[in-house]
């Protein structure tokens, strides 16, 4: 028994053009084919265009001695580093300028926008002025005139420095800060040895807060009930620290420390050891307090000595070794084996010895002030420095920015209609609480996406750094090693990787904040 | 896919840059002008004056090429280019010849491709720095902060420097010669460091040019001279042959006063025939006219003449001849033979 089925009609070639089911198919594939020959075209062109010329992709210099010194830098670098470290300044350098201007500008943005809704006519009025002001003029220009503000206004660091009468034509803002033409001088912290203990103790608090808001909320959701959480939270960060901070002192200020000097024969001390070798290299990691104290102990003795900062031990190490160092402070009870390995490790084959100086580490936390040079170039010696171009970029880029943030913080707020505040205050709810409860969360929900933009855009518009010279990502890789070794297309093409990647990476955390923000569908 | 583009955006610079450098002086004779590549302002080595015309140490080899070429000195465009932009502006024929204060260096003469084609001033890496400091030596500049040009041999040289003799120093990158200017005299630097011609030549545009002292430390050789695209060797003679008859006519006691006369008839000096053109045809030889020698040195004189007028002694930046005297008078200035 034969079944007649109907004939399925082939598949005809000619059907891709005339059957409307392939047509558009066709045409969409047939589209991206051309695409992608295009820029095959285009890539082979460019190779082999850069090959005739020589100039084939080659990321070597990064291995390669940099030569250039750099001014700010917030990971140990001299010239002797290589191009690649050099990057990595100006990235971290970069990462610091987002991070400061991203938190800045949304504190600024949130309150501007917050304040430009204000029943009081003066305030709304001065907000509306900064936003207009900020936002309509090039950010370029405003980089520009906050640096010249500074460098011009600002008197340079000699004029601190007191004359034979023991007068300086400028004081010192409470003794402790100096804002120059230089850029602005203010007091550092340095931590004794067992210093971590406290940065362990902070971060252990942080997070009992953490779970104490938690709770807090837990609490507010199923019971209305409000538990108060600031004042706990200050009383667990705060008790903490002070009981650690006077624990670890009382082991600090026992500790006895001493330095170790190349060179320096049995039991001399060191007077006799200056005197011997002429002027020392007194060599120190800047946030260690035995470090800074040893510093202030040399100065008491009245020992002329030339000071170098550094960032860890592996840097000391290494200009030990090289001889650009000679006088280091150590703790007493590794002194020998620390003069030991020393002598093992330099270069000249000189001897290492302990001194028999002693003094007490200090405090667990001490503050180090800025203070001017008795002798030589007037300048500012300890304590810590932001530098113009930093607080240049920082004000420029927040209030740049911010003006943007309060635009869209302010149509957030009035995206919530006007019957939820109403509804919420004829259940008695104050208006702060109204505000905190009801009208920014829903607000919320608007701001962070074009929040995030922002932060992007600030982000990018930090490589604008270039315009007052300081060493972001672009002044280093893209500008001084593109200078001196010529390879543009390498050091642009690693630019781009690096502001893509770093612009994913700020949207991808934002989005996942987003995500939890906004509304809940259920 | 992002790095294709990228790479096809490079290519039309490539291809540019390929077209430009097939024939250089058929390029500037077709152009009528040539382009010439200078500072962005510095007096006595190149600036315009009031109004507008450039002049200067560097400007004058502009001149004396273009006048070798056009026979007339004025058929220049000169294009200011900052230490950063001058070799992209050379590499991709925006100039053909950048006389600009550069040091020949090898890898800027190789890994660049470049060529250069002589020494146009011997010069050395100095420091300025004000008399109120109290330094007389770069030795006492320990804790200083130095004002530098970014994206130059100064760069490097001072960071060896400071790191051989074990000075700590804090560097400013500035980007101009101008703006290092109002850097320095605004204070936020204590040092400015560059080529010692340069730093004489900004000191005296100073109000007060006796309050600054340049210290005695030279640390670099920086031999500078005006440079043209790897590849070109036609024009690369050119420019190279135009400075040697500068260098050669001081020698021959030819000035811009005498050489119509000298080029008039021959005279009893062969080698002033050769060069002047009223003897053999050495013109010919690098594809100019015969009086090409004596267009360039009547465009503004010989070596000397233009080293008095624009940097000498007699003038505000006031550099003796030093190094750059010529071989007899215990200089370094030698050109090879014109036979």
């Amino acid at each position: 028994m034969s079944v007649s089925e109907a004939p399925k009609p082939a598949f005809r070639l000619s059907q891709l053009i005339y059957d409307s089911r392939y047509r558009s198919l066709t045409i969409q594939v047939v589209t991206l084919a051309l695409f992608c020959l295009g820029l095959w075209w285009l890539g082979n062109n460019a190779y082999a265009n850069l090959d005739k010329l020589g100039l084939t992709p080659d990321f070597g210099f990064l291995q390669t001695r940099a030569g250039y010194d750099i001014g700010e830098t917030l990971i140990p670098y001299d010239s002797s580093s290589t191009h690649g470290r050099a990057a990595l300044v100006g990235i971290f350098n970069t990462l610091l300028l987002a991070a400061m201007g991203c938190s800045t500008a949304l504190v600024i943005g949130v309150l501007a926008g917050v304040l430009r809704l204000s029943k009081n006519w003066v305030v709304s009025k001065l907000m509306s002025f900064y936003v207009e002001g900020f936002r309509n003029v090039p950010l370029l220009l405003w980089i520009f005139l906050i640096f010249a503000i500074f460098t011009e206004s600002r008197p340079p660091p000699n004029t601190f420095k007191p004359n034979a009468d023991g007068i300086a034509e400028n004081e010192m803002w409470l003794g402790a800060i100096a804002s120059t033409n230089q850029g602005t001088f203010i007091p550092s912290l340095s931590f004794s040895t067992l210093g971590w203990v406290i940065w362990l103790t902070l971060a252990l608090a942080l997070v009992a807060v953490y779970f104490l808001a938690k709770y807090a909320k837990k609490i507010q959701s199923e019971t209305g009930r409000i538990v108060p959480v600031l004042l706990p939270a200050i009383g667990i960060i705060v008790v903490p620290l002070v009981v650690a901070y006077f624990a670890l002192s009382a082991i600090s200020s026992k500790t006895e420390y001493t330095f170790v000097a190349v060179g320096a024969e049995q039991s001399m001390d060191l007077a006799t050891y200056s005197e011997a070798i002429g002027r020392p290299d007194y060599c120190a990691i800047g946030s260690e307090t035995g470090a800074v104290n040893g510093r202030r102990y040399i100065e008491e003795a009245e020992v002329n000595f030339r000071r170098r900062d550094f960032f860890g031990q592996s840097d000391a190490q290494s200009a030990f070794e090289q001889g650009t160092c000679n006088l280091i402070a150590v703790p007493v009870a590794t002194a020998e084996a620390i003069a030991a390995d020393l002598t093992e490790g330099l270069r000249n084959k000189a001897v290492a010895g302990v001194l028999t100086d002693r003094y007490m580490e200090g405090q667990a936390i001490e503050v180090s002030y800025p203070v001017m040079s008795p002798k030589g170039i007037p300048r500012f010696e300890g304590g810590g420095k932001i530098s113009n171009p930093l607080i240049a970029l920082w004000i420029a880029l927040s209030l740049y920015t911010g003006a943007f943030i309060a635009e869209t913080v302010r149509a957030g707020i009035l995206s919530v209609s006007k019957g939820q505040t109403e509804a919420a205050a004829a259940l008695g709810i104050r208006p702060n609480r109204l505000m905190q409860l009801v009208v920014l969360p829903q607000a919320l929900r608007v701001i962070i996406p074009p929040l995030i933009s922002q932060f992007l855009n600030l982000t990018k518009n930090s490589s604008l750094a270039i315009a007052v010279s300081y060493p972001d990502i672009r002044g280093t890789l893209g500008g001084i090693t593109l200078n001196q070794t010529g390879r543009a297309l390498e050091c642009m093409l690693l630019l781009g990787i690096f502001y893509l990647a770093l612009s994913l990476a700020i949207s991808f955390v934002m989005n996942i904040y987003n995500n939890r923000m906004k509304l809940k569908e259920r | 896919m992002k790095k294709t583009v990228f790479l096809g955006a490079l290519t039309v610079a490539g291809l540019v840059a390929g077209v430009a450098s097939a024939a250089t002086l058929d390029d500037v004779k077709a152009r009528g002008a040539m382009n010439c590549g200078v500072t962005t302002g510095l007096v006595g080595f190149a600036a315009p004056d009031a109004n507008g015309v450039w002049e200067g140490f560097d400007v004058s080899v502009c001149r004396a090429v273009a006048a070798a070429v056009f026979g007339n000195g004025d058929a220049v465009e000169f294009v200011p280019t900052t230490g950063e932009t001058r070799f992209t502006a050379l590499a991709s024929g925006e100039i053909d010849l950048l006389a600009r204060n550069t040091t020949w260096t090898f890898s800027r003469d190789t890994d660049l491709k470049f060529d250069f084609v002589g020494v146009n001033y011997y010069d050395g890496q100095g420091f300025m720095v004000p008399k109120a400091l109290g330094v007389s030596s770069a030795k006492d500049l320990d804790g200083a902060t130095v004002c530098i040009q970014t994206g130059t041999t100064t760069e490097l040289n001072l960071a060896d420097y400071f790191r051989i003799n074990n000075i700590s120093y804090q560097p400013v990158p500035i980007q101009t010669n101008a703006e290092a200017q109002q850097q320095y005299l605004a204070g936020a630097c204590d040092v400015y460091t560059t080529d010692a011609s340069g730093l004489a030549a900004t000191r005296a545009t100073f109000e007060a040019p006796g309050d600054h002292i340049l210290l005695p430390e030279i640390i670099s050789k920086e031999p500078l001279g005006p440079l043209v695209r790897h590849g070109d060797n036609d024009w690369g003679d050119i420019a190279m042959w135009t400075l040697n008859a500068l260098i050669s006519a001081e020698e021959l006691g030819i000035t811009s006063a005498n050489v119509a006369e000298l080029s008039a008839a021959p005279t009893d000096n062969p080698e002033i025939n050769r060069l002047l053109g009223t003897e053999g045809d050495l013109g010919a030889m690098i594809g100019l006219s015969a009086d090409w020698a004596r267009n360039a040195i009547a465009a503004g004189g010989n070596y000397g003449e233009i080293f008095e007028k624009n940097i000498g002694e007699a003038t505000p930046i006031g550099l003796a001849r030093g190094l750059n005297a010529q071989w007899t008078d215990g200089g370094l200035l030698y050109s090879p033979p014109f036979r």
